[in-house]
């Protein structure tokens, strides 16, 4: 998948409360929770974003609590690809799980600035900031959350196997 | 080779050998856990999938203690989803009303949880039964939506950084204390994807409450698990609770570890987590001249009755300063049942405490205890994240229940003995 857009930069240790605040988690419906994606770091913050655009974060995006509604809410958002640092461990399998691509570039992420125009390549892990000419490599999506991936997520991944009596 | 705590756990339950970190294994699970908040999501991915039946209806627990008793009509109706869902599948441990606490001190004290199992919950510290000496980690709706189907789940194996306690804690210093320090020392990501695994005097020492409230927060160092070994006292403590146990066990000396620390507990003092984050660790003397506004003690973290009696110990025959709101949450019915039998809310009473039912609420800025602009609260609940218990422009310490309740009386944050 080559998904191209701005690259909208938060910091290190984003956790699930900033992406998704407790008091908006009486709803699963992912429109309602991408009104509010964000809104517990900066208020307002889904008005800059437009569909294809690409979150761009320091270490340990995700920290915090189990939420599945935070990769919802991003998803919910329009976002498609999370470029980071690092990833917290239960966030990393919920975005796969719900068939968010996350991407890991350990300290590569510093040299993308709020508002770059980005191409990424989910399948090769290459990501190209376009207003700064760099390119950087990273390691794919590993094999087996690829496999998920390619299913569309776990949900489909499972009812195959469940059809399958496996 | 030796093999680590995490590794002997997941052998009990995977049928291909373990050969260590990096390797991704299909585990079958003991228990699986969701709450109000969580199970909706997995409810509505397990119809997705297709699924009929849960694989066992005697193991798969659905707790309401989030925004119950339900705040408002948005989660009433995601619990009386839930509940629709549990009849439907016969469920035997559905749990809401006056059965129900804070899932992660309700479930051990049901005997739901205990050594050698595999547990999954729709909830980060799921991670608390590793002090019975569990393999026990959160994940999000949709793993626990197909755990609930099948009855097992994926791991990747993680590597283990070991925390080694040792020497005799001085009075006042507790659980709460040893790990804000460790999480001071590595940081929120400082055990990502990795176990972590506690040992030494200090732990063999240590009652089965204080070892939950251990690894009830390796999740806030990124950790996947926080591991206490299967000896007498996990044990004993299953025996007493009707969890069947298993074989001792502990990590082996000559495991390979990725990382050991150790921690000399003897001159330690109490820790605070300041905010915005766990790791921001300061001993309470260091913290300076803090004044709060509200102060919390419960939480799946410190709301057991050991818990209560350290905060009683302090408040007894003082009171709340003007102008702070002191909430007291037993975690449980049976805790709220033997605190007020042991005296301990006249104690709290007396001090001006407000006494709620068990409740998640406030730890995550739901219900009962919601902070304003410019409030600042301390709590033994386990995260001070930026807007956590309310506002995105208030403030949360993190502590034991001593100093919560010291802090209470002083109005500001203070040691015990300052008082």
């Amino acid at each position: 998948m080559i998904v191209k857009g701005k690259a909208h930069k938060v910091g290190a240790h984003i956790d699930t409360d900033a992406i998704i605040p407790a008091r908006f988690l009486v709803t699963t419906d992912p429109d309602e929770l991408g009104r509010n994606c964000m809104e517990g770091l900066e208020p307002g913050w889904i008005k800059r974003v437009s569909p294809g655009d690409i979150m761009v974060a320091g270490e340990n995006f995700g920290c915090g609590s189990s939420r599945e509604h935070a990769p919802i809410a991003l998803i919910g958002a329009g976002i498609k690809v999370v470029v980071a640092h690092s990833f917290a461990r239960i966030f990393y399998r919920n975005s796969f799980n719900m068939g968010l691509t996350l991407l890991e570039v350990g300290e590569l992420a510093e040299q993308i600035a709020d508002g770059d125009q980005l191409e990424v390549d989910t399948a090769t892990g290459v990501v190209k900031d376009l207003t700064n000419g760099r390119s950087i490599s990273c390691q794919p999506v590993p094999p087996f959350m690829q496999n998920i991936l390619d299913k569309g997520g776990l949900v489909p991944y499972v009812k195959e196997r469940l059809s399958k009596g496996a | 080779m030796g093999r680590t705590l995490a590794e002997k756990i997941l052998q009990r339950h995977c049928d291909e050998a373990i050969s260590g970190p990096g390797q991704i294994a299909r585990c079958r699970v003991s228990l699986v856990l969701a709450n109000d908040i969580t199970a909706p999501l997995a409810i509505k991915s397990f119809r997705a999938m297709g699924a009929e039946k849960v694989f066992d209806k005697d193991r798969v627990a659905l707790v309401m203690d989030h925004f119950t008793p339900n705040k408002d009509i948005d989660s009433a109706e995601q619990v009386r989803g839930v509940r629709e869902f549990a009849h439907e599948m016969g469920v035997t441990h559905y749990i809401e009303g006056g059965e129900c606490g804070v899932e992660h001190a309700l479930l051990p004290e049901m005997g739901l949880v205990g050594p050698g199992d595999v547990v999954v919950g729709a909830d980060s510290h799921t991670c608390t039964y590793g002090g019975l000496g569990a393999f026990a980690t959160g994940m999000g709706s949709t793993d626990i939506a197909a755990a609930m189907a099948t009855g097992e789940t994926w791991f990747k194996i993680p590597p283990t950084v070991r925390v080694d306690f040792t020497g005799e804690m001085p009075r006042w210093l507790s659980a709460k204390d040893l790990i804000l320090k460790v999480i001071g020392e590595i940081g929120v990501s400082g055990a990502l994807y990795k176990a972590l695994e506690f040992a030494g005097e200090t732990v063999s020492a240590m009652d089965a409450e204080s070892r939950m409230t251990i690894a009830n927060m390796a999740i806030e160092a990124g950790g996947k698990v926080g591991l206490f070994p299967v000896d007498k006292v996990a044990l004993d403590f299953a025996k007493a609770h009707g969890h069947p146990g298993c074989e001792p066990m502990a990590g082996d000396e000559d495991a390979v570890y990725e990382r050991r620390l150790h921690i000399d507990v003897s001159k330690l003092a109490p820790q605070v987590a300041c905010p915005h984050l766990p790791e921001n660790v300061k001993p309470v003397g260091e913290v300076g001249d803090v004044v709060i506004h509200q102060a919390v003690i419960g939480s799946c973290t410190n709301g057991r009755i050991s818990d209560l009696r350290a905060a009683a110990e302090v408040l007894k025959g003082r009171k709340a300063a003007k102008g702070v709101r002191l909430i007291v949450l037993p975690a449980t019915p049976r805790i709220w049942r033997q605190a007020m039998e042991e005296g301990l809310f006249t104690v709290f009473l007396d001090a001006g405490a407000v006494i709620g039912p068990p409740t998640c609420g406030p730890c995550l800025g739901g219900h009962m205890g919601i902070l304003a602009k410019g409030e600042r609260a301390i709590a033994t609940t386990n995260r001070n994240f930026k807007g956590r218990m309310g506002s995105l422009e208030s403030e949360v310490y993190l502590s034991s229940p001593a100093v919560a309740a010291a802090s209470a009386v002083a109005g500001r944050i203070v040691h015990p003995d300052s008082l």
